[in-house]
């Protein structure tokens, strides 16, 4: 009686979970059906989940112009990779040393240094934007892949700093110090004995910074506008600008934009609790 | 063969903090705090970024204007129910399919896995996605419904239905996030616990009451206080659902500093309202940052 019991709510909950699966998984899956589907089943009414022709057109459309010769979009996407990549290198440049520093060092007020350097993260985009606007419009910034990465680097180096600071703590100090006891100074006992250890932190660390910058769309509407130097976000919403929208190409350039995301994230799962907390929480 | 001994080390390592967080603290301060003080500068005039010009000081007057404006008690209300209805929810099923999972012994990387995909997705391609299956005429959903028997509904073109499908779209982008979180206390339970009351016949209830919410609670709390800062500076998903539309009935306060600024070019007046949104920012996120100290400290 018991076992039959609770064998019934285990069966229960696995129903439950598949169910909840299913609708959590169902609009990623048909954003993929719509990419491969011909412009008359996007729009067929009902809905076609199976029976529908296979198609790359949509594929084809994304990086290729109408015209023959490279499309909007691909220019966006290429945009997207020089500014998330310079920018996330930039980030890890500024964020390691000042995330080592902050870990071994006994600072004055550190505590509230690091806290002052997270609330920068909160700040709501929409209103640093106005000033940081104003700002670009003077020194000529506007419309520039410069601005843009200078400000990924600033919403990724706090994130870098928390983050970066978790694996420091995780070296012992005591290496540092063997070393400086061997005759090192201070920084090359960072160098060739920290360092190498916190490679793999740092890796990870970078991924996150580079999927925060690749997916970042307030400040990226705001602050260009050629397509020249439009990154992906604003190009992908640029679609819908139109009397009327290619949903089928919609849907292909946004699996084209998600899936180097998903591969990233799938690489640094092991430390998502943390990099999704911008560092904070670690387990 | 270890090089000669340094001099003073005391100093070199002062330098040395100084010189590796300086940049970083320079960077912040030129792109973060310098444009806010800025913004507060701007904040108590009626300058405006078309108009050019020098500006007026007015002191207050665009604060009282703000906190007097029956217009923007309608923009926090929305605001309200979002952040409340969408966190609200994200916090029930993301607990919820965590502790599924949690239950589960095999096949729980892979579920894991397969839950966060919604979390990784930019909010641009997800608000589009949306848009697209939402659509009255030809959207997934109502066909969905239509093959149930049901009418279709007006989901982002209607005013009431409207808040609710993003705060539908925002708890399926988040509910993984809480997921997560939760997860991570869930799976940190000594198991020790869970024998040495099965063995005393505690009630699953009891069990669940007495050891395993207290020690997920702390950690969720700081998923929880996360997800609704978030939520409150939310942009752009709003921006490409509905545009804060139809009428205002999704017109956020971020939304609402959005068409002031950049719509109505007032830009003195979207100054004020960006400080009083940061001020609320910086509450919640003191709030946050306490929460955070605790559990580190337990």
């Amino acid at each position: 009686m018991a076992v039959s019991a609770r064998r019934g709510r285990s069966a229960l909950e696995i129903v439950l979970l598949t169910v909840l699966a299913v609708v959590m998984l169902f609009p990623v899956l048909w954003m993929i059906e719509t990419s491969l589907k011909e412009n008359r089943d996007v729009y067929a009414v009902p809905a076609k989940f199976l029976d529908f022709k296979i198609t790359l057109d949509h594929y084809r459309d994304v990086f290729v112009s109408s015209g023959g010769g490279r499309s909007t979009l691909s220019t966006s996407f290429l945009n997207s990779v020089i500014v998330a990549g310079v920018s996330t290198v930039l980030a890890t440049v500024l964020g390691v040393p000042a995330a080592w520093a902050y870990s071994r060092f006994a600072l004055k007020a550190k505590k509230d240094q690091l806290f002052f350097i997270l609330s920068t993260r909160f700040m709501p985009p929409v209103v640093v934007v106005i000033p940081i606007f104003l700002m670009y419009r003077q020194v000529g910034l506007i419309d520039s892949a410069l601005g843009l990465i200078l400000i990924y680097t600033a919403f990724n180096v706090p994130f870098t700093i928390w983050m970066m600071k978790g694996f420091v703590d995780e070296v012992p100090a005591e290496y540092e110090d063997a070393a400086m006891l061997d005759g090192y100074t201070r920084l090359q006992a960072f160098r060739k004995f920290t360092l190498p250890l916190l490679v793999p932190g740092i890796a990870a660390t970078a991924v996150f910074a580079l999927i925060f910058s690749w997916n970042e769309f307030v400040f990226a509407i705001f602050l260009t506008s050629s397509d020249d130097v439009r990154t992906a976000p604003p190009a992908i919403a640029g679609l819908i600008g139109g009397t009327t929208v290619d949903w089928g190409l919609v849907a292909a350039s946004s699996v084209v934009f998600a899936l180097p995301v998903l591969v990233f994230a799938y690489l640094v799962r092991k430390h998502l609790v943390a990099g999704v907390t911008l560092g904070a929480v670690r387990r | 063969m270890p090089p000669a001994r340094g001099r003073s080390p005391r100093l070199t390592d002062r330098r040395l903090a100084v010189l590796f967080i300086a940049p970083a603290l320079l960077l912040l301060l030129a792109m973060s705090v310098f444009p806010l003080l800025w913004a507060l500068y701007l904040s108590f005039t009626d300058y405006s970024a078309t108009r050019g010009g020098p500006a007026a000081f007015v002191w207050f007057g665009n604060y009282t204007a703000i906190l007097t404006s029956a217009q923007v008690h309608q923009r926090a209300l929305t605001t309200l129910i979002y952040v409340v209805g969408a966190v609200g929810l994200q916090t029930v099923l993301g607990f919820t399919i965590a502790y599924l999972i949690s239950r589960r012994t095999r096949g729980r990387g892979l579920l894991t896995t397969l839950f966060l995909v919604p979390m990784m997705l930019s909010p641009v391609v997800v608000g589009l996605f949306w848009r697209f299956m939402l659509d009255a005429q030809f959207g997934v959903v109502n066909s969905l419904l239509g093959s149930l028997g049901l009418e279709p509904v007006e989901w982002l073109t209607r005013q009431r239905t409207a808040l609710i499908s993003l705060i539908v779209v925002d708890t399926w982008q988040w509910t993984p996030f809480i997921m997560l979180i939760a997860l991570a206390g869930l799976t940190a339970v000594p198991r020790y616990l869970y024998e040495a009351a099965s063995i005393d016949r505690a009630s699953e209830w009891f069990r669940f009451r007495t050891i395993t919410l207290p020690l997920v609670w702390p950690l969720l709390l700081i998923a929880v206080l996360f997800r609704a800062i978030e939520a409150f500076r939310l942009f752009d998903l709003v921006y490409i659902l509905t545009s804060g539309g139809p009428g205002v009935s999704t017109e956020t306060l971020s939304f609402h500093v959005y068409k002031v600024a950049f719509l109505g070019f007032n830009t003195g007046t979207a100054s004020a309202y960006g400080i009083l949104m940061v001020l609320v920012v910086i509450v919640l996120t003191q709030l946050y940052l306490r929460y955070l100290n605790k559990l580190k400290e337990d």
